[in-house]
């Protein structure tokens, strides 16, 4: 046939069907469910909630096992699903000052009120390949304590007291929403946090990286970082009072940062913000460091030029599922623009091996 | 797929869309912003089209898509088939049938009527992009029509190749207004655009930009008055159906190298074979080397 | 006759430190001002305020327009002040680097400003390039080349030529010869000198080297800490200082 890619439509079927297929693997290998994916790819099913900004750990799982376990795949997934969904409302803002922790942790004070706590963490764990997973996944029952309860004081709200660091002005104007309005410059605190949430952890991990290698550095130790489960209300306005809809694990990061002062203000430190849904703690320290960074301005810091720096950057290009769509576009039919190219490229040669012959002969 | 809204995007969503449309065509060739929605196609596949297409589409409608000028090739096909899923609406191949068209990368080769529109996929809205890397900037730039950086791109084409050295996304001006990206079309389709009687909407979903040009609109390709905009293609006919006004895409046909040409757009090459007309390498005659 | 350019009471401060606080003069067609001072003296904030780069916080900065006379460019609308900005003003950057694009060839450079007002010639505005490049005394030879491969003394000539090539009336100048070796900055004064006087051209220069105002400005305003501290007739302010502060100016010169 002298048309390429004919019979498209019989070659797509095709090609779904495979792939479902090698999405199964070997038949003679027990499938995977998708709760034991909830349940024993945790951290997956936690990093496909928070860049797909949708917090349901079956769903993501589920996405998970659709995808063969490519995790931008699967954050595609849920993205794609949650634009279809409905929304009811706007729930109030969580209190993670009332957080249930399973970890919480300051690099900034020794002891502090309501204590450290390791948690779940792969600190300190020796990276040794355990061989006998491979075997038998069983293992002992973990000590445990009754859960810390109450109010858990933020470290910096110590510091804050005597006024050592910035304090972080409450904010009643509602955030704009970048999956409802389109993504406009400048853009303020709120708006770049919610990119920065959602963002790819590989890019914003080497943003983070880039501040501490001298890229706009901002000399950030992790104030606090915690991890554990929040209530999620809601006001129903039938009711006139709000309610719990449900609860939510976040990782929270608060750093303290470079101070800054002058002759007439007495120096204070800065702050960093990072909040994600689930687990992710390398996430959530990253977040905390670029934002820092994109608050030169406000700052009054000097723009060096950093990535970092750059909110346009960050922020049009920290979106794994834009940057991956437009990345793999390339792979679409361009025979077009190509052959258009070509022509050029051509007549251009003719005539620079016309000139060219033209040199010679003279 | 019933659990989805009629051509998949909620009303609300729709109403939006069609908000920035109106305010496109209302500023010819002004990229007016939209809140782009997560579409279950990768960005840069076509989402933008796609959500234009959805904001307009009605059940009466007849919808063809192409892609390089194509109604087979995958990614139209998938478009296609996404459409008659989530709207159940006519398709068609034939460009004069279809009431919506949504392309990528060409304009039909039929001339397009007042009962037609026609939506294009878009990657890079902005024409001053690869000129200026930031979003603020461009925009002030266009807003105060400071367009001198444009024409120092092809200036420096031509200082460097003798020729304007742009053959596809080849930018525009339109109705002596805003400077615009007619999206990567070869450069032979740019008159096309010109006082066409279809309304021409353009949508680059990642890029969150929706712009128009509505019916017979005036729209220039850029030059200098010693350089003037050509619109070319490969200077051959085609091999299939034998036609010399058609864009034209080149085929390797053996391992020799051998190529021949044969036209972009697939309905207008089957309905001039159709009607008896014959190029060198028909089946049965020649190959061209 | 009507001033070229007539600043009133500009001011501009950042918090409570002084940029500049209210300075007043006139400047008349053909006329070359200089503003000396040490760095800090608050002359750069004066010149990007009068060149419209940053609002003054009080103040106008009247521009005698060609079509409408006599307009205060402080309260005009950007797109208007733009426009100015690239026909009847220029601005000379002390670095090439912040006036020149430095991916774009010579010719490029010099053209980009008639192809903002519109030139839509390839051979004309070439022409027009070519024969400014001669003008600053850059080998036409070179028309296709890169800034980047152009000496310091090369690209400060260029940034020139693209400024003047659309014959503006005002000629804003930061610091025209810092940065360039003293042999270097000896001929682009001279050649700053021939130009201003065969165009007529109507110049703010600020600059810290008396020797660049001794040569090219008929007046001369004297700043310290955001305040004008003198103002006269050039060669009157720097032969008889009446301020302190301009005496130790001169004299610091004057010992070197």
């Amino acid at each position: 046939m002298y048309v390429a890619v004919k019979g498209g439509e019989r070659a797509i079927e095709n090609a779904h069907a495979w792939l479902a297929e090698e999405r199964r693997g070997d038949s003679n290998i027990a499938e995977l469910s998708v709760a034991q994916i909830r349940e024993q790819m945790k951290l997956a099913v936690d990093r496909v909630m928070a860049e797909g900004s949708l917090y349901d750990p079956d769903l993501a799982a589920l996405a998970i096992k659709q995808s063969r376990g490519d995790l931008i795949e699967a954050i595609f997934l849920i993205r794609a699903y949650r634009t279809t969904l409905p929304r009811f409302g706007t729930s109030k803002p969580i209190d993670t000052g009332a957080m249930a922790c399973d970890r919480r942790i300051s690099a900034t004070f020794k002891d502090l009120p309501g204590g450290q706590v390791l948690g779940p963490t792969f600190d300190y764990t020796h990276r040794l390949l355990d061989f006998k997973l491979a075997a038998d996944g069983e293992v002992p029952e973990a000590a445990s304590r009754p859960p810390m309860s109450g109010e858990v004081p933020h470290v910096t709200e110590f510091l804050n007291r005597e006024g050592l660091i910035e304090e972080a002005q409450p904010e009643d104007t509602p955030p704009p929403d970048l999956t409802r309005e389109p993504l406009e410059m400048p853009a303020n605190r709120a708006l770049r946090l919610q990119a920065l949430t959602r963002s790819d952890e590989g890019f914003t991990l080497g943003l983070a990286y880039s501040t501490q290698r001298g890229y706009a550095r901002n000399h950030a130790f992790v104030g606090e970082l915690r991890i554990g489960t929040v209530s999620v209300e809601m006001d129903i306005p039938e009711l006139g009072f709000s309610v719990e809809i449900g609860e939510v694990t976040v990782t929270e990061c608060e750093t303290v940062n470079q101070f800054k002062g002058s002759k007439t203000e007495p120096p204070q430190f800065t702050r960093g913000y990072g909040l994600v849904f689930g687990q992710s703690e390398r996430k959530a320290i990253s977040m905390a460091l670029v934002d820092r960074a994109l608050r030169w301005e406000e700052l009054g810091e000097d723009n060096v030029g950093a990535p970092a720096q750059d909110t346009e950057f960050v922020l049009y290009h920290a979106d794994n599922i834009q940057a991956t769509g437009f990345l793999e576009h390339i792979k679409l039919p361009h025979y077009v623009d190509f052959q258009s190219e070509l022509e050029l490229v051509r007549k251009l040669r003719r005539e620079a091996g016309v000139s060219q012959m033209q040199e010679a002969a003279e | 797929m019933s659990e989805y809204n009629f051509a998949y995007l909620d009303e609300q969503t729709k109403r939006m869309i069609r908000r920035a449309i109106l305010k496109g065509l209302a500023i010819p060739g002004y990229q007016v912003p939209f809140a782009s929605r997560e579409m279950p196609m990768p960005y840069g596949w076509g989402t933008g089209g796609v959500q234009v297409s959805a904001a307009i589409l009605t059940p009466d409608d007849r919808f063809k898509v192409i892609d390089q000028g194509a109604d087979d090739t995958t990614n139209a096909v998938s478009i296609r088939s996404f459409f008659e899923r989530t709207a159940n609406v006519a398709t068609t191949t034939a460009t004069e049938d279809a009431s919506v068209i949504q392309t990528r990368h060409r304009i039909p080769e039929d001339t397009l009527t007042e009962d037609q529109v026609l939506v294009y996929q878009v990657p890079i809205p902005e024409p001053l992009r690869f000129l200026e890397p930031r979003e603020s900037e461009t925009r002030k730039m266009h807003s105060l029509e400071e367009y001198g950086l444009m024409h120092v791109k092809l200036y420096e084409d031509i200082s460097r190749h003798g020729h304007i050295a742009t053959s596809y996304a080849y930018p525009v001006k339109v109705e002596g207004r805003y400077v615009m990206d007619p999206s990567p079309i070869p450069k032979f389709d740019n008159p096309k655009l010109d006082d066409m009687a279809a309304i021409q909407l353009f949508g680059a979903g990642r890029e969150q930009r929706i712009y128009a040009l509505p019916p017979y609109t005036q729209v220039v390709s850029l030059d200098f008055d010693d350089h003037p905009f050509e619109a070319s293609k490969a200077d051959q006919i085609c091999g299939l159906c034998g036609a010399a006004d058609s864009y034209l895409d080149e085929v390797i046909v053996d391992d020799a190298g051998g190529r021949m040409f044969c036209c972009s757009d697939t309905d207008y090459c089957s309905r001039r074979r159709a009607a008896g007309h014959q190029g060198p390498a028909f089946p049965g005659s020649e190959v061209a080397a | 006759m009507t001033p070229l350019l007539s600043v009133q009471e500009i001011s501009k401060s950042y918090g409570t430190h002084i940029g500049c606080a209210d300075v007043s003069f006139d400047l008349y067609p053909g006329e070359v001002m200089g503003i000396v001072g040490e760095s800090g003296s608050g002359k750069s904030t004066l010149l990007n305020c009068l060149a419209g780069h940053i609002a003054p916080d009080f103040g106008r900065v009247v521009f005698d327009t060609r079509i409408d006379g006599p307009k205060d460019t402080v309260t005009m609308s950007e797109p208007e002040r733009r426009m100015l900005g690239r026909t009847d003003w220029a601005f000379v950057h002390q670095h090439a680097r912040d006036g020149l694009r430095m991916g774009v060839s010579a010719g490029g450079n010099v053209g980009e400003r008639l192809m903002a007002v519109g030139e839509r010639h390839y051979g004309d505005i070439r022409h027009k390039a070519a024969d400014w490049l001669d003008r600053v005394e850059i080998d036409t030879d070179r028309i296709d080349d890169r800034p980047t491969t152009f000496s310091g003394g090369m690209q400060q000539r260029l940034q020139i030529a693209r400024n003047l090539v659309t014959g503006p009336r005002l000629v804003f100048m930061d610091e025209p010869t810092g940065g360039l070796d003293v042999s270097v900055q000896a001929r682009l004064l001279d050649l700053l000198r021939g130009l201003v006087r065969d165009m007529g051209l109507s110049a703010i220069i600020v600059t810290h080297d008396l020797a660049v105002v001794r040569l090219l400005a008929d007046r001369l305003m004297v700043m310290k800490s955001g305040h004008v501290v003198e103002a006269g007739l050039t060669d009157q302010v720097l032969d008889d200082p009446q301020h302190a502060y301009s005496q130790l100016l001169v004299s610091s010169v004057l010992q070197v």
